[in-house]
């Protein structure tokens, strides 16, 4: 049974001194096609509820499936960029289930013929001893279709315990789904959270990078499941393992995989077992809960699809697909680095933010890496995570990220203003120029109005005057602050000290 | 090779609880046998089909049936809820599950 109750959790130092942690991690992609995976029905996000349906997807009577040329060709690109092999004849299996988010009472998917297999994908984690390679196991990656949406009506929770009855919308019902399955991944020690996000995130880019989905994993697009056990020690045999579900960012699937080490430890240690079953990740408080055991009903009495063929691959158009992949992440990422020539823990930060193409994006049109990196990295991420958006989403471009650098670099913006002109993008104001030439931003590059201003607010602090008269060089600040402040942040403050400091007949 | 295969009681049961099927005990023995018989009349098979005889899913020896990637008409909304018992905000109103999430 459900419980919103907190679990007794072990200090996670504690959980590492007395357990070795053991994962598994999975991984659903929704595949970008246009159709779904066995019928021409769109696959559009947010479409009214159950227009981009028909009737095979609905499961009608007498409608027959045809597979999708496309979702074929992504799953086995996937499956190269895991290095894994590519089965030469595999088939479709029926998952039977009563659950109405399918239609049909099964889920068309591949059973003990995945498509893809035997892979592997190395991910860089920065350990006490710097960055070190994991290397992560690839069991299998294979085709299915993803499920209908049921929203669940009544009830005090929204779950599904307590529900009055459930509305079910099935234009995600088909849409092509690819499951990509790690070996158990052992010999992570206390980096085990960490090494669960680095290989999320690093499946990301590699996903990405393929153009094979638009990996949101707000939207779902990439869902993961991540599977943990603990041991008392490397050489003792796996322990039981909770699966949990629900976890939709980056950051949740680090923090998920700590909390259960946690959680599982206080149950070891207080002599219990661990129940297998499927937990639910719960993003406001960073808990699992307990969902479904899982018992001897999950018998899904898989069987061939009588209603497809088999898929058997040409190794002729395999070796046309990898010959024709794009860089690898890792490979791609190493050369930028080498070109900014910025440390690891750097680079690592482009990387996790998200930010990596659009960094070279921006310094590609001409802005300094550093300058492209503080943006993107910095402000702009901040500000996604404020939107709870991913960056790619925020209403501003790498070329304008790039102008307004080049404005920078001309001596038109300061730094206070740049921040303004980005604002006013993000705003929707337009371009950097149309934001500049609305808002009336710019340098007062004329000394003029500076020395005014200056004028004006020794008059107003005249104690201050003359304490940096007297060589107290330090009260100057005050006096920039004012100026900047009467100019609306307009000036240049290295220039405003000169001039001040000129005035006063001071030298640094 | 060829023994009549055993169906038990509890194995009917099983199969009648994935099949959402409410058999009363009284009727278990009674499908134990029915279902013995057709799994010895399936098991024929395997006496006839020699090693050369690879287990088969499909009667054809077709593989590669593609659809190329292109969008075709859906149904309207109107359309794919109206066999729907239940409707509610152009959703499928189905009852709550339980013992399933
Ligand atoms: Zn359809």
């Amino acid at each position: 049974m459900s419980t919103s109750t907190a679990d007794a959790v072990v200090p996670y130092d504690e959980v590492i001194a007395e357990f070795d942690p053991v994962l598994g991690l999975e991984v659903h992609v929704e595949l970008g096609t246009n159709t779904k995976m066995f019928c021409g029905c769109p696959t559009e996000f947010g479409a009214e509820p159950n227009t981009q349906v028909c009737p095979v997807c609905l499961g009608l009577p007498g409608s027959m499936p045809a597979v999708n040329a496309t979702a074929v060709e992504s799953a086995i690109r996937i499956g190269l960029a895991l290095n894994c092999k590519i089965a030469t004849w595999c088939r479709f299996a029926r998952k039977n289930y009563f659950y109405p988010d399918m239609p049909k009472n099964f889920q068309t998917s591949q059973y003990d013929e995945p498509i893809c297999y035997d892979g592997y994908l190395d991910v860089d984690v920065e350990t006490d001893e710097g960055m070190k390679t994991f290397r992560v196991g690839i069991e299998r990656a294979h085709m299915e279709e993803d499920t209908g949406k049921t929203s669940h009506q009544g009830g005090a929770t929204g779950r599904i315990h307590g529900a009055d009855y459930s509305l079910v919308d099935y234009n995600r019902a088909g849409i092509p789904l690819i499951e990509i399955v790690t070996k158990t991944i052992e010999g992570t020690g206390k980096y085990a959270p960490e090494v669960a996000r680095a290989y999320v995130t690093a499946l990301r880019e590699i996903l990405r990078g393929l153009g094979v989905s638009d990996v949101k994993m707000e939207q779902g697009s990439l869902r993961c499941d991540a599977n943990v056990s603990l041991r008392p020690s490397p050489d003792a045999k796996l322990g039981t393992r909770t699966e949990t579900k629900n976890v939709n960012s980056l950051r949740s699937i680090e923090r998920a995989v700590r909390y259960e080490m946690t959680r599982q430890a206080a149950v070891l240690r207080a002599g219990g077992t661990i129940i297998q079953e499927t937990r639910h990740w719960h993003e406001d408080t960073g808990i699992t809960t307990s969902g479904r055991e899982k018992s001897d009903a999950e018998d899904y009495r898989y069987f061939p699809e009588p209603d497809l063929v088999p898929i058997a691959p040409d190794p002729a158009w395999v070796e046309k697909l990898r010959s024709e992949l794009p860089e690898n992440p890792a490979v791609y990422q190493a050369r930028l680095q080498a070109a900014w020539g910025i440390s690891d823990f750097d680079m690592m930060a482009v990387v996790r933010s998200g930010a990596l193409d659009l960094v070279a994006e921006t310094v590609a049109l001409g802005a300094d890496q550093a300058a492209a990196r503080k943006w993107w990295v910095g402000e702009l991420t901040r500000i996604a995570n404020d939107r709870a958006v991913e960056l790619t989403e925020l209403p501003i471009t790498p070329a304008d990220v790039a102008r307004v650098e080049a404005l920078v670099g001309e001596g038109a913006l300061n730094d206070k203003l740049a921040r303004q002109v980005i604002e006013g993008v993000l705003a929707g104001e337009g371009s950097p120029d149309e934001v500049v030439a609305a808002r009336g931003l710019a340098v007062v590059s004329d000394d003029g109005p500076l020395l005014e201003a200056i004028d004006a607010a020794l008059a107003e602090s005249p104690d201050v005057a003359e304490k940096i008269r007297s060589g107290k060089v330090a009260a100057a600040g005050a006096i920039v602050g004012a100026v900047m402040k009467a100019t609306r942040g307009q000036a240049d403050a290295g220039r405003v000290r000169e001039l001040l400091l000129e005035r006063l007949g001071v030298s640094e | 090779m060829s023994e009549t295969p055993s169906i038990t009681r509890e194995d009917v049961a099983h199969l009648a609880k994935l099949a959402r099927i409410d058999l009363p005990p009284e009727s278990l023995d009674h499908y134990a046998e029915q279902l013995a018989v057709i799994l010895g009349a399936v098991a024929q098979v395997s006496e006839v089909a020699a090693d050369d005889v690879p287990a088969t899913s499909h009667p054809l020896p077709l593989v590669n049936v593609f659809r190329e990637d292109v969008v075709r008409g859906s149904l309207t909304a109107e359309e794919a809820l109206s066999g729907a018992p239940s409707v509610e905000s152009d959703r499928f109103r189905v009852p709550r599950i339980l013992d399933e999430a």
